[in-house]
């Protein structure tokens, strides 16, 4: 089943109550998907500094936090609950290999805007853990899952970010995975588990390279055979699609102050003005895309 | 009488419009605040007046018999499953599979309605005054779905013997679905169906489509469209 909820923000109105927003969304959505959740939340710094979201596994906070620091400059690292927010001035190609020698940790997105935060639990408890509530942003997409093709991990957990400010969450399954992940990992491409969106998410990574993110959903729809409602956000936007059989559900709300985006239209019923908003749902195999 | 979604519980509410008291009389209910909450107003059984103020979610008004509801708002997936009779009239538009499997009354869409409107309809009137999504009235067995605007792919597709009356465009039509003539006495039902939309478009600017009843039976030469 799964849901999935995102807010693009047209306007600064609600930039501060971004988190509060998104996390009654992700509540809501918890009959959909009890297993595990996750978002994605853009802030944008407007600076050269890199955010690295790291989900610790375990390892202790203070011992990651020296160890790391022996080993590249960093300008801040913060704790929240079990994950990591790293910001440093260091180019993700010096220090993802850093990150991958340690056994433990996983980097689970990166990014001038992006911060990822996901794990194994209930919708309510997650939001509770990572203190959504109190993020603010200009866009954010969240995920709310049932298990039904790879196994209960952190690792299985939506989103998936594949490239810088990247990110995808997904409802429905993939039936060519294996054979799309066999072909992309021949172009280069790295994937951390089994789950078939990480290669939807790794596919448009590798065409976002040389396609906007509009182009890339397009071509998708004759590359990606399954059943799919997607959310993919970059650091400017997102974008919906569903697949042209449109089994999965999504609803979308327009106001002039925000784009809201969920399976069902219960997780939208709270935001502001959401009465008076545009509401409709996606036609099968458009791509409808919001950036800045 | 107003139920307050807000303040009730959705199971307690759907309680009381299921037991309705005949000899107390109340007729007439208004549910506030439905915040999208799935299976509002179904299995009614009574002949009363439910208004509901806003966007519903899943299967609203489903398995409904006598009762007459007015969505004022958006309803999602599958409005008036398996209706037997009564009237379910949404304001605004209908997610996919509106009316579906049916048996009889009546469902008006005043907006748009999406994929598999009428899917297996089996005696139910469902009028759309905007378009339909892609394989409306899949598979549908009787009763006649109207729709005032346009219609999407494999429209009808394994149809049997349900009439569609379209106004505007067809997109593709579904196996085994064919334009019919439309004789006086299909005149004289479109308007009739119309008029109790409140529609006042004349039925001459409407095609009928229906079964051309090729794949009732099997047969080998059809294989392909199975």
């Amino acid at each position: 089943m799964c849901g999935i909820v995102g807010i693009y923000l047209k306007s600064k109105k609600f930039e501060k109550s971004l988190g509060g927003m998104l996390s009654k969304m992700l509540v809501s959505m918890e009959s959909r998907g009890p297993d595990s959740a996750g978002f994605a939340i853009y802030n944008s710094d407007k600076n050269k500094i890199y955010k690295y979201s790291i989900c610790l596994n375990g390892m202790s906070f203070e011992k990651f936090k020296k160890e790391i620091k022996n080993k590249v400059k960093i300008t801040n690292i913060e704790k929240n609950s079990d994950h990591v927010i790293l910001k440093s001035i260091e180019k993700p190609n010096k220090i993802i290999p850093i990150l991958e020698d340690f056994s433990t940790i996983s980097l689970v997105g990166y990014g001038k805007s992006i911060e990822i935060f996901k794990q194994v639990g209930s919708p309510s408890k997650i939001v509770k853990k990572f203190n959504l509530d109190n993020f603010s942003g200009t866009h954010a997409i969240g995920h709310t899952r049932m298990a039904t093709e790879s196994a209960i991990t952190t690792d299985g957990s939506h989103p998936y970010s594949t490239g810088e400010d990247e990110c995808l969450v997904h409802n429905g399954s993939l039936s060519n995975h294996n054979n799309l992940r066999r072909k992309l990992k021949k172009n280069g491409s790295k994937f951390s588990s089994d789950n078939d969106t990480e290669v939807a998410a790794g596919y448009i990574s590798d065409s976002l390279k040389k396609r906007n993110l509009k182009q890339t959903l397009n071509k998708g729809l004759n590359e990606l055979d399954g059943f799919y409602t997607f959310i993919a956000g970059t650091h400017s936007g997102f974008a919906v699609l569903r697949d042209e059989i449109a089994c999965k559900p999504a609803v979308i709300a327009e106001t002039k102050d925000y784009v809201a985006i969920s399976s069902e239209f219960q997780a939208m019923a709270h935001l502001p003005n959401v009465n008076n908003a545009k509401i409709f749902e996606p036609e099968p195999g458009i791509v409808y895309s919001w950036e800045k | 009488m107003i139920l307050d979604l807000k303040k009730l519980k959705l199971r307690s509410v759907n309680e009381k419009l299921q037991n309705i008291d005949r000899k107390k009389n109340k007729r007439d209910f208004i549910i506030s605040n439905p915040e999208g909450n799935h299976a509002i107003c179904a299995g009614l059984t009574e002949n009363i007046d439910v208004t509901i103020k806003g966007h519903v979610g899943y299967y609203c008004a489903g398995m409904n018999q006598n009762a007459n509801i007015i969505v004022d708002g958006n309803v999602g997936t599958g409005v008036a499953e398996n209706m037997m009779s009564g009237k379910v009239h949404v304001k605004g538009n209908a997610s996919q599979s509106a009316g579906a499997t049916a048996h009889g009354g009546i469902l008006i869409i005043d907006g748009d309605a999406s994929s598999r409107c009428g899917i297996s309809m089996k005696g139910i009137d469902i009028i759309v005054k905007g378009s339909v999504g892609h394989m409306s009235a899949f598979m549908a067995q009787s009763g006649n779905l109207v729709v005032c605007g346009d219609a999407g792919e494999a429209l009808g597709d394994s149809l049997y013997e349900t009439d569609i009356y379209v106004k505007g465009k067809v997109k593709s039509l579904g196996a085994d679905c064919e334009e019919k003539k439309m004789s006086k006495k299909h005149k004289t039902k479109l308007k009739e169906l119309l008029k109790k939309a409140g529609s006042n478009i004349k039925p001459e600017q409407f095609k009928r489509y229906g079964s051309a009843r090729k794949l009732y039976n099997f047969n080998i030469d059809n294989v392909s469209n199975y």
